[in-house]
């Protein structure tokens, strides 16, 4: 510190002051930015609460007693579209685990020539766009009878989430010290309890938050849920578009489903916002 | 057992599921076939392309494409960036401002498009209409006055907190040092920004950029539920043209050639992203 005259001290007090005000100033700014941001949310997640009536009344209510009744009505129409996503991410995600995992494994541990060249080609196939394979997928699923099931979207949600699934791993993977691993070939561990003694513990982390990925990347998805089911196995985004023409009528009742369909997403992207961060920019931003 | 070996299920699914798919894509583009003919298919060379570059409804849908993109990349990243300045300075309850930013990004493009459609661009009953006449100005129909507008809003309000948590971890990656030196040199804040922040900023802008620019290139679910590519063409954009033609009209042929540009265009922008992204890996030990 150094010694202040005491006229320079009230100078710099009224400074402080400033920097002070400034600050909370932009704090505020900052409230007030995410306030915006949050609102179509929070209006939607009211709504749920609401009467039908008081859903769509002008001027707009902001404070009612809620009622639970549009989630308990949505659960009933909900439900199938419910049991079409779970079953649909599910099977994709673990699909794409049992295919991607041995395959970031292996890159990672026994890098060879065109290791990365193939992965960045894998990198690749996740930048395609969708509407670049549609129509031949859609003649063949058409021929397959895979049109409106299952099977015929957890295939195609594992390939959207494939890339990602050898990318993340690989780079988790490639983070674990070379001793640890080299210490336990010495041992003379088999590539088998290499993998699942040495490897998959230490990765476990990076390789939960993968998982979350991928099934916000699935549930999410809409291009070929739309396109490639009618109703059997149509997942909850086709179920939400369906109120695309609501002028008012299902309101309270399209905003609990609503409600219900990102709850989960949401709460796993709070939970793994870094690796969300780094899953999207495939590790180009440190 | 040699480890390649467990590369290769995860290889040979990506190759059959995205490279024969996008082969047969531009197969069809040669060829002109409508699904209700079946058996009529003449080879047209490039007749399709030319269809494409030459009509002017087509054109009108390729530059909707690039307005929509633009537009979009440069709002979330000015907002963006101006938000990951906010954030990156002590406040009061940081964490979890910076965690709930990112919840626009994570609902699905469905729900954005039925809650802003119906509750808050509803000329009659929506919030926004409500908020125009407390101002003293008349209700706007949004969707059908400024549609492209509308639809630039409500994928800006989805893509800006990816923008935001990008260039936030690029700033935090900003050594203190420099910003230290810079002020005892007596930079204002002004040429702080211009000299030190921008330059180290550049790399993460870049990477938004672009990463922006190929997601955007396919949004589809929000024009889906919200306009459908209305009212005319004027928010018809390649993934929802192609969703038309392929879908609507059976017209395989047009669709293939569209979905074909889209690869090409995508394919230029993403050869830079793996270049950068290729850069980072090579130093590990891949």
């Amino acid at each position: 510190m150094t010694t202040t005259l005491p006229s320079n001290r009230a100078k710099a007090a009224r400074k402080d002051l400033l920097v002070h005000i400034k600050g909370s100033l932009l704090t505020v700014l900052t409230y007030l930015l995410l306030f915006l941001f949050l609102f179509p949310l929070v209006w939607m997640v009211l709504a749920g609460f609401k009467t039908e009536a008081q859903a769509f009344a002008t001027p707009p209510i902001f404070f009612f007693t809620p009622t639970f009744e549009n989630f308990a009505r949505a659960l009933e129409t909900y439900g199938p579209f419910l049991k079409n996503s779970v079953l649909i991410v599910g099977g994709s995600t673990l699909l794409a685990f049992l295919l991607g995992v041995p395959a970031g494994f292996t890159m990672a541990l026994y890098p060879g020539k065109r290791t990365k060249s193939t992965l960045l080609w894998m990198l690749s196939t996740k930048m395609m766009p969708p509407v670049g394979v549609i129509v031949p997928l859609f003649l063949i699923f058409r021929d397959a009878r895979l049109l409106d099931t299952h099977l015929g979207l957890i295939l195609m949600f594992t390939t959207i989430n494939l890339p990602l699934v050898v990318w993340m791993v690989h780079s988790y993977i490639s983070e674990i010290p070379f001793g640890i691993i080299e210490a336990a070939k010495v041992d003379g561990a088999s590539l088998w309890q290499e993998f699942f003694q040495v490897v998959l513990p230490l990765a476990l982390p990076g390789i939960a938050s993968t998982a979350l990925l991928c099934v916000i990347f699935a549930w999410n998805e809409v291009f070929f849920a739309v396109n490639l089911t009618s109703s059997d196995a149509s997942p909850l985004s086709v179920y939400i578009s369906s109120f695309k023409t609501s002028e008012g009528l299902f309101w309270a009742q399209m905003s609990a489903a609503a409600t219900l369909t990102i709850a989960p997403v949401m709460l796993f992207g709070w939970f793994a916002q870094r690796q969300l961060i780094r899953g999207l920019t495939f590790g180009a931003v440190k | 057992m040699p480890a390649v070996l467990l590369l290769v299920p995860a290889l040979v699914y990506l190759i059959v599921a995205t490279q024969v798919p996008f082969l047969m894509t531009v197969y069809y583009s040669f060829f002109k076939w409508n699904l209700t003919i079946p058996d009529d298919r003449p080879f047209v060379g490039f007749g399709n392309y030319l269809t494409l570059f030459t009509d002017s409804q087509n054109l009108h849908v390729m530059l909707n494409t690039v307005v929509l993109m633009l537009s979009v990349v440069v709002l979330s990243v000015v907002i963006g960036a101006l938000i990951a300045l906010l954030l990156n300075r002590p406040f009061f309850g940081r964490p979890v401002v910076r965690t709930l930013f990112i919840s626009s990004f994570l609902v699905m493009p469905v729900v954005t498009a039925v809650v802003w459609k119906n509750m808050l661009m509803n000329p009659v009953f929506g919030f926004f209409a409500w908020v125009s006449q407390q101002l003293g100005l008349p209700a706007v129909d949004f969707l059908s006055q400024y549609p492209m507008q509308s639809i630039v809003a409500m994928v800006t309000w989805e893509w800006t907190p990816f923008a935001a948590l990008i260039l936030l971890t690029g700033l935090q990656s900003l050594p203190e040092d420099q910003l230290e030196a810079a002020r005892l040199d007596g930079c204002t804040p002004l040429q702080e920004f211009w000299y030190i922040v921008l330059p180290h900023w550049m790399r993460s802008l870049e990477v938004v950029i672009l990463l922006e620019t190929i997601f955007l290139m396919q949004v589809y679910g929000e024009i889906y539920t919200s306009t459908s590519g209305g009212p005319g063409i004027s928010t018809t954009t390649i993934p929802y043209f192609i969703y038309q033609k392929a879908f609507a009209e059976y017209n395989i042929g047009l669709a293939s050639a569209a979905g074909v540009l889209a690869v090409l265009f995508t394919n230029m922008v993403s050869s830079v992203v793996l270049r950068i992204i290729g850069r980072n890996i090579s130093g590990g030990k891949a």
